[in-house]
């Protein structure tokens, strides 16, 4: 049994299979939408790439925000105005959307940057709360009820997003397209200044490193790409909604990343992913979601910091390890 | 007839992962006044950190009047008459002076009173509502003492008690060493100052690389102190 | 009655008076967190659900158990601090040595979990509870009227808050609390035990927070969801005054709860807001807090 494991588990280093891997994720992906309910995938898929987001800032520069629904909830609220009142294509209402992100991060970020660990936290949370007021309060919002069926409108003006299919594969496109973004941020030489950061920070000030500013970019893209996710969860699903700013979506959404694995790509996606199928059974189910959500991530603190994903990783390298 | 108080063999400390003692051996008698001696890094402080428990990874035997000190809780280790005055003296920021005079607990009768102790050290007298980190380092050091004698303990780890402090104020140290030693209590001294251990203690041991390499009389020390040097490097 | 801005000085009285009994529960619930935080180094998210747990505690015992208002006062914090001391014991104390992100997740989970607890079984809809009949009624003061129950609010908080800094500040116990903040190993190589001097600090921090929901209950209605909206506003309090000073947590939560009862009177659609808005500048001038030292 374990010599058949190994065996797999040494293929598993040669390229062919990683590709071939890849191919069949791919394929999976464009039939999925036939065999299983879209929007229960774009819910997955936009999850996944604010998870991935936050990762940025969580796993890669130890910075733990808990604001991050200021985001992706504002973003949702500024595409979805755009979209309705304002009538703007579907790419403007999108782009408005990450913009307002990336702005109100940089505002986050200025504020908060230079305070350590939890005050960071405490921060991001008591900022993210004003802009859940905001909402609350704002009349463009609607307050409780949101800004309902927000159109889709046309992707450059030439196909009918409002067609869940084509939504689907707009929505599978820009979420790789931003996970892409942030694979090539985290592998790139700023990635690995942050990530020298993160294990030691009094040694990246006196190697003369702006701490700050790096900190800074990475939380202003971490941003900009839960915008991307929120402003495209509200065109799939077609409505604005309070929860999507609430504190409550900040906290399940660093669940997603710890439970799949801070700190590594795959990670947040499988967290996402698990989470939503998580709710996705509790709600059917009748069974309370935010103390089962509660439970899981005591758990996960307490027995399970490596996460699903970093856990599996690294029982496959020791076991790679003890074969040779 | 001496009679034996503390036993420690084969100890072993770890900070971390880094392993610092590699099994010292040695003994102290009631009424000693005991130094260890040696270069920084040989294991000094551990050795003290690790018999009151400061230091929680430890193997090997440690026994106080028959008490197996490895196997006592850290906090239950002062009752057993061990009082301890660390290096940097651990004088506490947040607290006054004489908060930090009474913050240990009395752990058996016998302690010296406020009065005998303002006696003993007259610098600490009408200082008791000043933070105690404003005293001078010697008057820190007097403090770092005297709280333990209020206490009872009669086993003493004195961690390098005249670190940076001017003659005068060592002179003063010296003299309440002598106090205590009148008194019948047992000391065990790091010290980097061989002139200070010397005219205050008994016997020598001396530490390398985690453990003890050597033993000398007072006698033997005073009559031929070029003995020392190799190992200090002087 | 003159006005002030076109303001009657009897509303504005009120809404101080109002904006006094918010601040009441800053006070004692930002004191909890900083001293929490002081002695183990934990973000204590839960302490919302704590205070949560009380009111809901104080209901259920009127309700099902006939234990009125007084008993409660007592009986409350203390069921409350011994559900902390288990959790201190069961979970936070294992945590320490790892960075001080994963108690505060650890507690963000609790605070999920109870409150979803609390919704599942009692529904999300406040529910009443009687003003004691000792305390009904009003003070007339003649430039304004005060109902009775919310002048013991502030009271007992204030008197509660004033004794916790007492005992912290002047006392011996209160000595060993401050030096083991500082260091804790040498404290016990004192002979204190360290680690039972944690847990009862947060189990009588985590009781405050219950004895804060009890006097809450009354005036509040007991819902599941009062806890999590007022800490993240006590959050931003602990990070205004700065989590450095005990008496600095008080201060500041009874003036941000004026602050907000000033609003109320002239701006009350940023009333929700002011203390964010606070905290955004008190961060720009200084960074750690009006009492707070630099970390």
């Amino acid at each position: 049994m374990t010599t058949l494991v190994t065996s797999i588990l040494s293929t598993l280093n040669r390229p062919w299979l990683k590709w071939g891997a890849l191919v069949a994720l791919a394929l999976a992906l464009l039939i999925a939408p036939f065999a299983v309910y879209p929007l229960f995938l774009m819910n997955v898929f936009c999850l996944a790439l604010f998870a991935s987001a936050l990762n940025l800032v969580l796993g890669y520069a130890g910075l733990l925000s808990l604001g991050h629904a200021a985001f992706f909830g504002g973003a949702a609220y500024v595409t979805a105005h755009a979209a309705k009142a304002w009538g703007l294509p579907f790419e403007l209402s999108v782009l408005l959307g990450v913009v307002f992100a990336a702005v109100l991060g940089l505002i986050f970020g200025l504020i908060g940057i230079r305070r350590y660990g939890i005050y960071f936290a405490m921060i991001t949370l008591a900022l993210a709360q004003m802009i859940y007021f905001l909402a609350v309060q704002m009349p463009f919002t609607n307050g409780e009820d949101g800004i309902q069926s927000v159109p889709r409108g046309m992707l450059l003006g030439l196909i009918d997003l409002s067609d869940i299919r084509a939504m689907y594969f707009v929505v599978l496109a820009l979420v790789v397209v931003g996970l892409m973004a942030i694979w090539r941020f985290v592998h790139s030489p700023f990635g690995h200044v942050l990530a020298a950061i993160r294990e030691n920070e009094p040694r990246a000030v006196s190697l003369g490193l702006d701490v700050a500013r790096y900190k800074l970019i990475a939380f202003v893209l971490s941003a900009g790409l839960s915008g991307l996710a929120g402003s495209l969860k509200v065109l799939s699903f077609q409505l604005a909604a309070l929860n999507n700013v609430s504190w409550h979506l900040s906290g399940e959404v660093v669940l997603m990343t710890l439970i799949g694995g801070l700190g590594t790509f795959a990670g947040p996606i499988i967290g996402s992913a698990f989470v939503v199928a998580l709710e996705h059974v509790l709600t059917t189910s009748g069974l309370p979601v935010s103390l089962v959500i509660g439970v899981i991530f005591m758990a996960c603190v307490m027995l399970f910091r490596r996460g699903i994903w970093g856990e599996t990783r690294a029982r496959i390298t020791a076991m790679l390890e003890r074969r040779q | 007839m001496t009679e034996r108080r503390l036993t420690v063999a084969n100890l072993h400390s770890w900070y971390g992962e880094s392993h610092i003692l590699h099994g010292a051996e040695f003994h102290v008698n009631r009424g000693e006044v005991v130094t260890l001696l040696g270069r920084n890094g040989a294991g000094k402080t551990t050795t003290m950190r690790a018999l009151m428990g400061v230091l929680r990874k430890r193997t090997g035997t440690a026994t106080l009047d028959g008490h197996d000190l490895l196997a006592t809780a850290p906090h239950r280790i002062a009752r057993l008459g061990l009082g301890y005055v660390p290096e940097e003296r651990g004088i506490f920021s947040s607290l006054t002076v004489a908060e930090n005079l009474v913050l240990p607990p009395i752990v058996r009768s016998g302690g010296m009173n406020v009065a005998q102790i303002h006696d003993l050290f007259p610098n600490l007298k009408g200082r008791d509502r000043i933070i105690g980190t404003r005293l001078s380092g010697g008057e820190q050091q007097m403090l770092a003492i005297a709280r333990i004698l209020r206490t009872g303990a009669d086993f003493i780890l004195l961690d390098e008690p005249t670190e940076g402090l001017a003659p005068v104020i060592v002179e003063d140290i010296a003299r309440a060493l002598g106090t205590l030693k009148s008194l019948g209590l047992t000391i065990i001294l790091v010290e980097q100052n061989i002139r200070f251990a010397v005219a205050n203690a008994d016997r020598h041991y001396v530490m390398e690389q985690g453990r003890i390499v050597n033993e000398f009389t007072n006698e033997a020390l005073k009559a031929d102190m070029s003995r020392i040097d190799a190992y200090l490097g002087v | 009655m003159p006005d002030i801005f076109g303001v009657p000085v009897v509303v504005l009285l009120g809404q101080i008076m109002l904006g006094l009994i918010n601040g009441s529960f800053y006070a004692v619930l930002s004191l909890g967190l900083a001293v929490i935080f002081g002695m183990l180094n934990v973000i204590n998210f839960a302490h919302g659900a704590f205070y949560m747990f009380g009111a809901f505690v104080t209901w259920l015992c009127l309700s099902y158990l006939g234990l009125n208002y007084w008993a409660s006062l007592i009986v409350v914090p203390v069921v409350v601090g011994a559900f902390g001391v288990l959790v201190e014991r069961l979970a936070l104390r294992h945590l320490y040595r790892i960075d001080h992100l994963y108690s505060l997740l650890f507690t963000f989970g609790l605070a999920l979990a109870m409150e979803g607890l609390f919704r599942y079984v009692f529904g999300s809809a406040g529910k009443p509870y009687p003003v004691p009949e000792a305390l009904t009624g009003i003070f007339n003061l003649g430039f304004m009227i005060l109902p009775i129950y919310r002048a013991w609010v502030i009271v007992a908080s204030v008197t509660v808050c004033l004794l916790v800094w007492l005992v912290i500040e002047k006392t011996r116990l209160g000595a060993w609390l401050r030096a083991a903040t500082e260091n804790p190993s040498l404290v016990t190589a004192f002979g204190i035990n360290v680690p039972l001097l944690l847990t009862l600090t947060y189990g009588f921090c985590v009781g405050l927070a219950g004895f804060a929901g009890v006097l809450a209950a009354p005036i509040y209605q007991v819902s599941p969801g009062m806890g999590s909206n007022l800490i993240i506003v006590v959050f931003a309090v602990v990070v205004i005054g700065g989590l450095g000073s005990i008496g600095g947590s008080i201060l500041t939560g009874l003036a941000l709860g004026v602050i907000e009862g000033l609003t109320k009177t002239f701006y009350p659609s940023g009333s929700t807001m002011v203390i964010f808005v606070v905290m955004v500048l008190v961060l720009i001038v200084r960074p750690a807090g009006l009492f707070g030292r630099e970390t």
